[in-house]
């Protein structure tokens, strides 16, 4: 249900930030992360692009996110982690292009 | 309670002794007319019970009155003929509905819309718990009160509202906060259940109490601008437990009373949770287990992601699980959330030491007398905006480390003034970011800061009667 295409979100993990990579060497691959809930106003985004070295896991896009936003430590232990709107145990192995989706509890009502 | 009475001094103590009187009043005109409708109710209208029992013998006979081939009476045929219409729901579907007892776990915004989508669709039973009363600042969402019961019953006002919709329904009032000790006795009396509650050890303990008792749990959340929905211990899904087994941090479980919602959102959910409801019931479609819907009203988008099965490892529902009644019982779920089962009740900051705080009262005193001061409101600025102390100043907590040489020049500025140093107040909505505030800035340069204890809230409370609470 993604209508926007996928390479519109802010970017992390970029040359910007990556400076000493060389982009013919290592292949990379892009996820794109949506934030839901309390994860929204941890990251202050609703979604980004992520560069990660391929071959990375659920759980080294995490690690990348924490660096990026250490307050998502709060949420780290109480959340939902979709892969491609599936539940993925953090072991999975990422493609190109996949989103990985942050999703914390809500209890209000 | 967040709504007060405006007035002040004896005329203050009057007007509420009027209005105890009119209240009084009213509750016996309403008894009266309950007993008048009562003599001229139509045929099959069920009674609403308060004895807290949910069994369907006596309905079935009402409901059978003039039984045709379908089982269904001639009235129900014409009250529900467009449920009856459709070829998957049909005859079949309005009688499991019309044998399904529910229980609604809360008649705020969430609890709503399902009780009376559950009272108008014609469910057997409808019981609906909650300890809470109505209040002026509920009514933006929860749309199942009225005016008039503000200051009574949420779930007397949410059963007048369902009865008046559909008086053919077995309606039980449950006047009361669910809670370990009673829920294993109300929730088996049920055979669904919908989590519409608004803090996070509810939650959980809903789940557990379902697990143990084997219920299907069509659970809905909403806040700010987003909802979530989910049918747990369902089919094989997972419940609660299984999903979040760690609760998060109290800080990361906003409410609606701090952080606000926008009253459609959980009117939507509750929506949706009166349909997983329905469908449970009626045996009808493909109910919302092991899939999380989510909606952003923001920007008018659902999405539904699988979430993970049954964990074998859950505490409560895995292979090994040894949670039993008696467990689940002596289980402190607040302190396992680290948060009341309350979204009213206020964490109650002791950061400070008392000589680091005063009155609203005392403030007031200094108001009064001219005593030169500066006076920082450390709520966020859209808090402000709603209403302030005149002639404060706005510095969000989170910008207080910026704004320090602002402050300084407003003490400099007021003692400049006056000839005499300016002391430093800081206030906030209820007076635990004043401390956190106080705390910063007596490290900061600032030694003599002081908080007003109870913040906007006791200001309203204590002296300024007009000052509006939100």
């Amino acid at each position: 249900m993604t209508e926007e295409p996928k390479d519109t979100c802010d970017m992390i993990g970029s040359q910007k930030t990556n400076p000493s990579r060389d982009k013919d060497l290592a292949p990379y691959i892009k996820i794109k992360v949506l934030f839901f809930a309390r994860a929204r106003d941890l990251t202050g985004s609703t979604e980004l692009c992520l560069e990660m070295p391929d071959g990375s896991t659920a759980r080294d896009c995490m690690n990348k996110l924490l660096i990026e936003f250490p307050n998502l430590r709060e949420i780290y232990n109480s959340m939902v982690l979709a892969l491609n709107e599936e539940y993925a145990p953090e072991s999975t192995v990422l493609r190109n292009k996949d989103e990985l989706a942050i999703i914390p509890p809500i209890s209000g009502g | 309670m967040d709504s007060k009475e405006i007035g002040s001094g004896s005329s203050g103590a009057d007007l509420l002794r009027e209005i105890e009187r009119l209240r009084s009043e009213k509750e016996e005109l309403e008894s009266r007319i309950h007993l008048l409708e009562a003599q001229i109710k139509p045929r099959g209208a069920a009674e609403k019970d308060k004895s807290g029992s949910c069994s369907l013998s006596s309905l079935s006979c009402s409901q059978m009155n003039g039984a045709t081939i379908s089982g269904l009476s001639p009235e129900m045929i014409h009250r529900y003929s467009r449920h009856l219409l459709l070829p998957d729901f049909g005859v079949e579907g309005q009688l499991k509905l019309s044998k399904s007892s529910i229980l609604v776990v809360g008649a705020g915004g969430l609890g709503s819309p399902v009780a009376m989508y559950l009272a108008a669709c014609g469910v057997g039973c409808l019981g609906i718990v909650d300890s809470d009363i109505v209040e002026l600042n509920n009514l933006h969402r929860q749309i199942i009160h009225t005016e008039a019961y503000v200051g009574q019953s949420k779930v007397k006002s949410a059963a007048f509202s369902c009865h008046a919709i559909n008086s053919s329904v077995k309606l039980v009032e449950h006047r009361e906060a669910l809670q370990a000790v009673n829920a294993l006795d109300i929730v088996s009396k049920y055979d669904i259940v919908v989590d519409a509650t608004d803090n996070l050890p509810s939650r959980y303990m809903i789940s557990d109490c379902c697990v143990l008792l084997d219920k299907p749990l069509v659970s809905g959340a909403a806040l700010g601008l987003e909802g979530q929905l989910t049918v747990y211990n369902y089919n094989g899904g997972p419940c609660y437990r299984c999903l979040f087994p760690t609760p998060p941090p109290s800080a990361a479980c906003q409410r609606c009373s701090d952080s606000g919602v926008l009253g459609v959102v959980p009117g939507v959910i509750g929506c949706l949770q009166a349909l997983e409801a329905i469908k449970v019931a009626s045996a009808v479609g493909e109910p919302l287990s092991g899939r999380m819907l989510l909606f952003d009203a923001l920007s008018s988008r659902t999405r539904t992601v699988k979430i993970r099965g049954r964990s074998p490892a859950c505490l409560i529902c895995g292979e090994n699980a040894a949670f039993t009644r008696e467990k689940f019982q002596s289980f402190d779920y607040e302190n396992f959330t680290q948060s009341p089962m309350s979204d009213k009740s206020s964490e109650k900051l002791n950061l400070i030491p008392e000589s680091s705080r005063i009155t609203g009262k005392e403030y007031n005193e200094i108001v009064n007398t001219g005593e030169p001061h500066v006076l920082v409101d450390v709520r966020p600025i859209h808090h402000f905006k709603i209403a302030a102390i005149p002639k404060s100043m706005n510095i969000p907590l989170s910008n207080l480390e910026d704004k320090l040489s602002t402050i300084d020049s407003a003490l400099k500025q007021a003692a400049q003034d006056s000839g005499k140093c300016a002391s430093l107040f800081v206030v906030c909505r209820r007076g635990n970011d004043s401390q956190r505030a106080v705390d910063y800035l007596s490290k900061n340069g600032f030694p003599s800061a002081k908080d007003i204890v109870g913040g906007l809230q006791s200001w309203s409370q204590d002296v300024d009667h007009t000052f509006p609470s939100y």
